[in-house]
């Protein structure tokens, strides 16, 4: 912690802060472009994984560790997994096509990105152009985890609760969404897929041999069922049962005279 | 003598103070000891598993065959290095690392020992201690994951992909329950650096029976007993081994993710196997097993939790922890892929849940009159008197005879011989009895056998 707090002196960037930071903001850059650039889908993923990668070291470096870690473990960890998870199952050839559906889309996205970009800068340029900023010591002085805590389970405990409740509600909306209905009665438990693979007419087992009722191993023979009776089922079918014509069985006058 | 005892405890305001050759000395240690693990890990996991199945296991190279994995090592580093021709090269390459650097920096919030002095510095046997030591592992082992998602995935065939995208499920579901159940550790340590937590296992209530005084030990792994069940568990889960390695399931998917690899790249995820394993083990003696600190027949020598002798201590629980995963391996079978996440999902986060809320329960009514405690915990167990006592039961019904569940078949099933049934005496036996009577007989002297 107290290499922490001491980064975070107000008004004063710390040498390894500064070295860190002029490392990895490049870093996170290359990440954001690379995946807005990147025609696979993959790979587009894990150049977000390095952008918020760096921004979880970021927010260490600014004395909020329990914040950055978290940023690692949920984002990184959870979420560009189940990303990852989810391109996988598409495919992994799936890249983004080139062909533009609308006209003048590439100029628009650009004009618009770059006046967005503009606004935005100028925006906290002006509004944090007065500021001094105080750092988290005092926040930070329990403890950065006690102080998140503190603010959390007091100050915040509703907002929190509230987003947590629109999350769960997420989640069981999108579950409800995909969710497939299906009655009781129809769904298929493991027994009933024995019960069904065996019930009369579908005996998924080898064919009756001929069993030790047999009084011949001819092929053509039909085996006897175990109570018996004879079937037919064991008579390939490639051999149909017809009886030899009189021409058939007459000599063929190849024998010597 | 009692301030240094009582130094022995490192705080997070003792790191963070050394010279630069300290740190790289313990940096280097903390790698060397992850390479060492592996290749003796390799070698007792061969040996223990042999002995478990009546032979001898690697026995030739060195003695006792401990040199057996550096021959292995040396051997792979000459292979040829394969990459697929629909492999996505530089993710490819980059997925062993991956996995080598995430569970190797694990170690380096890993507490091996007290407060010792090297060279005249009175220092940690620890890399380095964050006041969110504990997440700084959960992230780790969160990030090595990526490393076999992304070598199923950049491998480019099927097997391949199927071990990586079996692995990321995993994953994202054992990670709830581990991190679920650190949660119980982070409320009664009241800290999330690892120093922190084995200091706080070090205060050891005194339990008095039959009138001498025995420590009952602070270990969390008694204390929460169903937070360490599940936790180690989930590290099973999160470090591929078997039953739950199912990312690299050689009886259905070749190998698994590492299908495809070969050569280094293939020694690197084997190295990343062992050396998370024995991170894990390293991060459950420090979470659950209090750390360096001595178990309780060597702590009646007062110099038990000082100086270097923890280290010993702290690679003895390692040791056994380590065998556990062995032993798990060589006993039982493979989980199928959907039980593995109906035990994940629905039996470790429930349970873990319920026991959160009761942990915070016995914790918020610590401090109250006794006569209010006695109220609320004779409340919470009436709640689960009654709950238990109204749960819809599952009663079985009896089992029928035989003979009813053969007149309870529908009509046109697959007949059953009769239940009396005769075997006749077969017709050929006869017959080949008939044949071969003329053959008794006497035959003449010019007939030959042929």
């Amino acid at each position: 912690m107290t290499t922490q707090t001491v980064l975070a002196e107000a008004a004063s960037v710390g040498g390894g802060e500064a070295v860190t930071f002029w490392i990895l903001a490049p870093l996170a850059l290359i990440g954001a472009i690379g995946m807005v650039w990147a025609r696979n889908a993959v790979h587009s993923a894990l150049w977000l994984v390095l952008t918020m990668l760096c921004l979880g070291v970021f927010y260490v470096l600014q004395a909020g560790p329990f914040i950055g870690m978290v940023q690692i473990i949920v984002y990184t960890g959870a979420i560009m997994m189940l990303f990852l998870f989810v391109l996988m199952l598409v495919g992994r050839d799936a890249s983004d096509s080139l062909i533009e559906t609308l006209r003048g889309q590439r100029t628009a996205a650009i004009v618009l990105a770059l006046g967005f970009a503009g606004l935005v800068g100028t925006g906290l340029f002006r509004a944090l152009a007065g500021v001094t900023a105080i750092g988290l010591d005092k926040p930070n002085a329990e403890g950065n985890v006690q102080g998140i805590a503190r603010l959390l389970f007091t100050k915040y405990v509703f907002a929190f609760e509230l987003t947590s409740a629109l999350l769960i509600t997420a989640a069981v909306g999108a579950m409800v969404l995909a969710h497939v209905e299906r009655r009781k009665e129809d769904r298929m438990d493991q027994v009933a897929t024995m019960k069904a693979r065996f019930r009369p007419g579908s005996y998924p087992g080898p064919k009756p041999g001929p069993g030790v009722f047999a009084t011949s191993s001819s092929v053509a023979t039909p085996a006897r069922l175990p109570d018996g009776r004879l079937t037919d089922r064991s008579i390939p079918e490639i051999l149909p049962v017809r009886e030899l014509t009189a021409e058939e069985t007459s000599l063929k006058g190849t024998d010597k005279k | 003598m009692n301030a240094v005892y009582l130094a022995q405890d490192p705080t997070l305001a003792d790191f963070g103070k050394d010279p630069w050759w300290l740190v790289l000395g313990k940096i280097v240690f903390a790698f060397v000891f992850g390479l060492l693990a592996t290749l003796l890990g390799v070698w007792f996991e061969r040996r223990v598993v042999g002995r478990m199945a009546v032979r001898p296991g690697p026995n030739q190279v060195g003695p006792f065959g401990l040199l057996q994995t550096l021959a292995d090592g040396l051997k792979m580093a000459f292979k040829e290095d394969i990459l697929p021709r629909t492999a996505d090269k530089v993710v490819f390459f980059f997925a062993p690392t991956i996995s080598v650097i995430c569970a190797v920096t694990a170690l380096s919030v890993v507490p091996f020992g007290p407060m010792v002095s090297i060279f005249g510095h009175h220092t940690p046997l620890q890399v380095t201690d964050v006041s969110v030591a504990v997440l700084v592992i959960l992230a780790c082992s969160s990030m090595g994951i990526y490393g076999i998602v992304l070598g199923g995935w950049a491998s480019g065939s099927t097997y391949p992909l199927l071990g990586g995208l079996r692995s990321s499920a995993q994953m994202i579901s054992y990670e709830v329950a581990m991190g679920l159940s650190i949660v119980a550790v982070f409320m009664t340590a009241g800290t999330m650096s690892t120093s922190g937590i084995v200091a706080a296992q070090g205060d050891a209530t005194r339990l008095t029976i039959l009138g001498t005084e025995i420590p009952a030990p602070g270990w969390y792994a008694i204390l929460l007993l169903p937070s360490f069940i599940i936790f180690f568990i989930a590290t099973v889960g999160e470090t591929n081994r078997a039953p739950f390695d199912l990312p690299e399931a050689e009886s259905e998917l070749v190998a698994g993710f590492m299908t495809e690899y070969s050569s280094l790249k293939f020694a690197l995820f084997m190295l990343s196997e062992y050396v998370s394993m024995v991170t894990m083990s390293a991060v459950t003696t420090t979470l659950f097993l209090g750390g360096w600190r001595a178990p309780w027949p060597i702590t009646l020598w007062s110099g038990a939790n000082s100086g270097w002798w923890p280290m010993l201590w702290f690679f003895g629980k390692v040791l056994i922890l380590v065998f556990v995963f062995v032993w798990l391996r060589g006993t039982l079978p493979r989980l199928r892929y959907d039980q593995f996440m109906r035990f994940g999902w629905k039996v470790l986060l429930p349970i873990n849940l319920v026991w959160i809320l009761v942990l915070s329960g016995l914790r918020s009514i610590e401090d109250w009159q006794t006569r209010d405690r006695l109220l609320a915990t004779a409340i919470g167990a009436g709640v689960l008197l009654l709950a238990t006592l109204f749960w819809p039961s599952r009663k079985k019904e009896p089992k029928p005879t035989v003979q009813e569940q053969v007149n309870s078949r529908p009509h046109g099933s697959f007949p059953l011989p009769p239940m009396d049934l005769q075997v006749p005496p077969s017709p050929r036996t006869k017959r080949v009895v008939a044949e071969r009577e003329p053959a008794n007989i006497a035959a003449g002297s010019d007939s030959r056998e042929v």
